[in-house]
């Protein structure tokens, strides 16, 4: 009684939060991805300034939500360290003129970074700690090369608990084809080729550029310029000059900057809210949540990892394969979409999968391409009304998956 | 034309980088300027002869395609450009030179507004003079919310905007709001325009935010170019009455401010007055003979030379040791608790924000001194100056001590007790006995001898003068005082804590009333003396509106107060007796306990009139007064040189700039002696050779 005397009496209404919530995406965009490099679009471009221009942009694109209704933003990134440092989701929060009761944090699950800041906030906001929330990814791999600062624990290879390839992403691609022996180089390289004349399509038919936000690039010896397209897409790429090209990764081996995603910079944020709020506050949103599930693997495969977490998000959905009718599997190398497909007996050229290309094109700026996977698969179900559901997924260094499964609210079943 | 570029042989090239941008919206190609001299935001962009070249280069090219939609012009990270390059400028030595100076800038800025599509200005950060032109002559402007200054600070040096200015920005925004721009504001201290305020003021047509400026700044130009966002503007030319009230209330303000001293706001008007009517190439003509007519005039030279001062000279005080030598000041003790005291103890809680006790033996006054800061926070907190934290820390720093054990762990003591030696000795004494060996005692004195009142300490290396200027929270000068003993540590400590407490800083000798109070009392002296022979008050104080000085003499006595400155008067006559009078008539006004000669509303006071005329002589004219006044500040200023007062005179200069408030286009005051003959008439000879503040020979 002592206890309880100075707080509030008990009252016997129901509690403000609810036990379990509809999570919806509301919206999502992207900067154009640039090729790394000195000579690339974002070569002396800031990675915490793209993360802000997403940011501006998914609130100037919904104007109906107050900015002080964000309850958090969660971008992710692998180097967490320069301009991608200082806990990015908070400071790019600042940065983006959101009002300072905003929070926000950083997250890393390498590749999946932006897909798990979605799920993660997804399961905040299921849990009733949040109503809307923005999740995003960055990486500038330009500025931050893959590996840098990393300091592996020996213990690794003393105790053989991963082998000597796990930590390099393309040798893993390679152990994948040892794994797969049916899934050869020439079957890569076209799995490649249509990636590249899809996005060059989807480009044409204007499905890409409604997402994406120009972006200011200077550099100091050439003034102000503006990025408005991806600048990795290579139209015309033909099977010729991807078998010129070399396997850095194994003496004759598989794997080639063709048929896999390149060295990117970019970033990705989407916006997550409550079914419930989304309603109040005036928000359409373009996806429902119905499942997502991560799992790991031997991380020198770690290509397979979309496989166990498909299966696992399916089964926590209630749902099988034949249920999905679209696909969004990021590209990091052909032959691990082509392990992925087999698995589940779906034919290479499939149109259910990556309509409009993936990453071997678009690039894989690591961290941001989650949400470009859901922003994409949010637009095709716009334009798909007989779809209802579809998935998201991609394989994760030191070997881990990702999937999360979506259903559509314009599927026409429903009505 | 090539001569010019010669002139301006050190120029920092303003490059202009050129990208084609595709415009959203499907509004077309957009060749994208980068205005960038190279360098960082430190050194901002500036134009001379070689950056308008490489402009117009850039716009030959963009001129010869036919795929563009637009050109836009921007400028690199936190500047766009502020203006000429004022170095090159006071080079030119012909009249030649100058106009084509002028019709340089004009012939290449006006292409933006001339060519066959709409040019885009996206004024991403400070834009002042030429740099703010560039943007006026394009067809349509974006600025960014966060630029933070915005100007034509033209007039402030004694120029007009030449380059456009006044001629484009009238018809755009107008007449009112442009004469605010172009002579208001740089009459009012230079004031600048923040990004907000000049998109309000219609310079602009769009504002963005500075997270994305550029990128949303483009879209709307590509929403103009498309037709989906259409610009209005009202029109300003129709209303000629109205045009010419708004010249000649401006011209009231300028009259009221320079009484006809310096000519570049007058030429300023007369060019808004022909905007109205004046086509492209008469209007820009015009501007180029007035910018040549300025140019080869002393008035605008001693303004670029007062410009330099304030912005280089200030910065590196001539003669100040080491800064390594400098030891840190965490705790600084004020003896007294007076109006001085507290202003004193509030700028040092307020700039160094380190613990600061006053001291005094009265607990009323103590307690009236810390009140006194603590509602001056209050203030500073009321206006938004300070947030509801910093007013609260800046109070607790603020304390009141009956003793000077408080003293002890103090880095830094500052007297402001009685101006009298035998007392101020006394304190430093008693500070000593308390405070550790390496502990600075500075003295506020504005006339006493700092080696006199060290003399007898066991540490008189530690004593250093620190003569601020009332009120100290505006005027910007510090005296830095050094005596015969001060070592170069306490120097160097005295020059890091002006510095810290934002004040520019001089170092000058322990010399009877330093700089300013010794040339202000001298001119003082002359004014007051020719009203004790019988010229009228009105007529010896209007005598040196000529200089358009911001203060009349019996003005300023008003200001600093009669006892004060019969006080000064008295320590100058005791040293220097022959050139220093001390008036009977001021004594007078001191026991009368008169404010000074003027009632409230500035009137004179029938008393002080009384106190001042009764002689019944006839005093000399205004000329004499003028003359006589002239010749002191002469002498004397060339006797402080002589005597090492200061290092050379362009610190004299400096001194009267900012702690008199003295004009740019006087120069501070060699200047104005030299190019009036005065100092050669005393002196046989100048203070600055010929084209350092003046139009070279």
């Amino acid at each position: 009684m002592l206890l309880t005397s100075s707080l509030e009496p008990p009252t016997n209404e129901e509690p403000a939060v609810p036990t379990s919530r509809d999570v919806v995406f509301v919206d999502g965009v992207r900067t154009p991805f640039g090729r790394s490099g000195p000579k690339g679009l974002y070569a002396e471009t800031r990675a915490d300034d793209l993360v802000v221009r997403v940011i501006r942009e998914l609130m100037r694109r919904n104007p109906s939500l107050p900015p002080e209704r964000v309850d958090e933003v969660a971008i992710a990134a692998t180097t967490q360290i320069g301009d991608q440092g200082l806990t990015i989701g908070r400071s790019a929060a600042v940065l983006a003129g959101l009002p300072k009761s905003v929070p926000g944090y950083a997250i890393d699950r390498m590749c999946a970074g932006a897909m798990t800041a979605v799920t993660t906030v997804a399961g905040g906001i299921a849990f009733g700690a949040y109503d809307v929330a923005i999740a995003g990814g960055v990486e500038h791999m330009g500025r931050h090369p893959m590996g840098e600062g990393v300091d592996p624990n020996p213990r690794f290879l003393s105790e053989k608990l991963v082998d000597g390839s796990a930590l390099i992403m393309g040798m893993t691609a390679e152990n994948l084809h040892d794994r797969y022996p049916e899934i050869g180089k020439e079957r890569a390289d076209a799995y490649a080729v249509a990636s590249q004349e899809k996005v060059a399509k989807a480009y044409a038919n204007g499905k890409i550029q409604p997402d994406l936000v120009p972006m200011a690039t200077r550099k100091a010896a050439e003034g102000w310029g503006l990025a408005t397209e991806d600048e990795p897409p290579r139209p015309g790429t033909t099977m010729e000059a991807l078998a010129a090209l070399k396997t850095p990764f194994r003496p004759h081996g598989h794997v080639t900057a063709g048929n896999a995603a390149g060295i990117n910079d970019g970033a990705t944020g989407s916006l997550i809210a409550a079914a419930d709020v989304a309603a109040e506050l005036g928000l359409t949103p373009k996806m429902r949540l119905v499942s997502y599930a991560f799992a790991g693997v031997d991380p020198e495969v770690m290509g397979v990892g979309p496989i166990p977490s498909t299966e696992r998000a399916l089964r926590l959905a209630g749902l099988a394969i034949g249920d999905i009718g679209l696909i969004e599997i990021n590209e990091a190398f052909a032959v691990q979409v082509l392990a992925f497909l087999g698995h589940f007996g779906i034919p290479d050229d499939d149109p259910r999968v990556n309509p409009y290309g993936g990453a071997i094109a678009f690039g894989h700026p690591l961290a941001s391409s989650g949400v470009r996977l859901m922003t994409q698969l949010a637009r095709q179900f716009g334009e798909r009304p007989d779809v209802r559901y579809g998935i998201t997924t991609m394989c994760v260094g030191m070997g881990m998956g990702g999937t999360v499964i979506w259903e559509n609210p314009a599927w026409e079943g429903a009505k | 034309m090539s001569d010019i570029t010669e002139i301006f042989d050190d120029e920092v090239v303003t490059g202009a980088l050129v990208r084609d941008v595709r415009l959203p919206g499907g509004a077309g190609t957009m060749a994208l300027i980068t205005l960038d001299n190279g360098f960082d935001h430190t050194k901002p962009n500036t134009f001379g002869p070689r950056g308008l070249r490489e402009l117009d280069k850039a716009l030959d090219a963009i001129e010869a395609r036919d795929d563009l939609a637009a050109v836009g012009v921007t400028g690199k990270p936190f500047i766009f450009a502020v203006g000429a390059d004022l170095k090159g400028a006071a080079l030119v030595r012909t009249r030649g030179q100058a106009e084509d100076l002028g019709r340089l800038g004009h012939d290449v800025f006006r292409r933006l507004g001339e060519l066959d599509v709409p040019s885009f200005a996206f004024v991403n950060g400070a834009a002042m003079g030429g740099g703010l032109e560039i943007a006026l002559h394009c067809t349509y402007r974006t600025i960014s919310s966060g630029v933070p200054a915005v100007a034509l600070p033209e007039c402030f040096l004694g120029l007009v905007p030449g380059w456009g200015g006044t001629q484009l920005l009238p018809r755009l925004i107008g007449p009112a709001a442009a004469l605010k721009l172009i002579i208001e504001n740089p009459l009012s201290q230079n004031r600048m325009l923040k990004g907000a305020e000049a998109f309000r003021t219609g310079v602009a047509d769009a504002m963005f935010e500075p997270a994305d400026f550029l990128e949303e700044s483009l879209r709307w130009a590509g929403r103009v170019l498309t037709g989906e966002a259409v610009v209005t503007r009202p029109p300003f030319t129709a209303d000629a009455a109205a045009w010419e009230s708004a010249v000649a209330a401006a011209r009231g303000l300028v009259d009221l401010k320079l009484r006809g001293a310096s000519p570049a706001p007058y030429r300023a008007l007369e060019l808004v007055e022909l905007a109205r009517t004046a086509g492209r190439d008469e209007g820009f003509e015009a501007e180029t003979q007035a910018l040549a007519d300025l140019l080869m005039g002393d008035e605008l030279r001693a303004g670029l030379y007062s410009f330099d001062l304030v912005q280089r000279r200030a910065k590196r005080p001539a003669g100040a040791p080491d800064k390594a030598l400098a030891r840190k000041v965490t705790k600084v003790g004020v003896v007294g608790a007076g109006l001085m005291a507290s202003q004193l103890a509030l700028l040092f809680a307020r700039r160094l924000e380190v613990p600061v006790v006053l001291t005094d033996l009265d607990q009323a006054r103590l307690d009236k001194g810390v009140a006194y800061v603590h509602a001056e926070v209050d203030k500073l907190l009321a206006k938004g100056r300070v947030s509801g934290d910093q007013a609260n820390r800046l109070r607790s720093l603020v304390s009141g001590s009956l003793t000077k054990d408080a003293f002890a762990d103090a880095d830094l003591v500052i007297e402001a007790v009685f101006e009298d030696l035998k007392v101020k000795k006394q304190v430093f004494a008693e500070v000593e006995a308390v405070v550790g060996p390496e502990c600075v005692l500075a003295t506020n004195t504005s006339s006493l001898s700092v080696t006199a009142m060290a003399s007898g300490l066991r540490h008189p290396e530690r004593v250093v003068g620190f003569h601020f200027f009332n009120p100290v929270a505006v005027l910007p000068l510090l005296e830095i005082v050094r005596g015969e003993r001060t070592d170069d540590a306490t120097l160097a400590t005295a020059f890091a804590t002006g510095k810290a407490l934002k004040k520019s800083c001089v170092l000058v000798k322990d010399a009877p009333a330093f700089v300013v109070n010794r040339l202000l009392t001298r001119f003082m002296g002359e004014v007051i003396g020719a009203v004790d022979e019988g010229t009228p008050i009105e007529t010896a104080d209007r005598a040196l509106d000529g200089l358009g000085l911001p203060m009349s003499a019996f003005a300023l006595l008003q200001l600093v107060g009669p006892a004060v400155a019969l006080h000064v008067a008295e320590t100058l006559h005791e040293a220097f007796p022959d050139r220093y009078k001390v008036s009977a008539s001021l004594a007078t006004l001191v026991k009368a306990g008169k404010p000074g000669v003027f009632a409230p509303d500035f009137s004179i006071d029938p008393e002080a009139r009384e106190i001042f005329e009764g002689s019944g002589l006839t005093g000399p004219d205004a000329g004499e007064v003028r003359d006589r006044a002239l010749r002191a500040l002469a002498e004397e200023a060339r006797l402080m040189l002589d005597e090492g007062v200061v290092a050379a005179a362009e610190d004299i200069d400096l001194c009267m700039i900012l702690g008199a408030g003295w004009p740019f286009h006087t120069g501070g005051i060699t200047p104005y002696l030299d190019r009036t003959g005065v100092s050669t008439q005393v002196n046989g000879r100048r203070f600055l050779q010929p084209g350092v503040a003046s139009v070279p020979a």
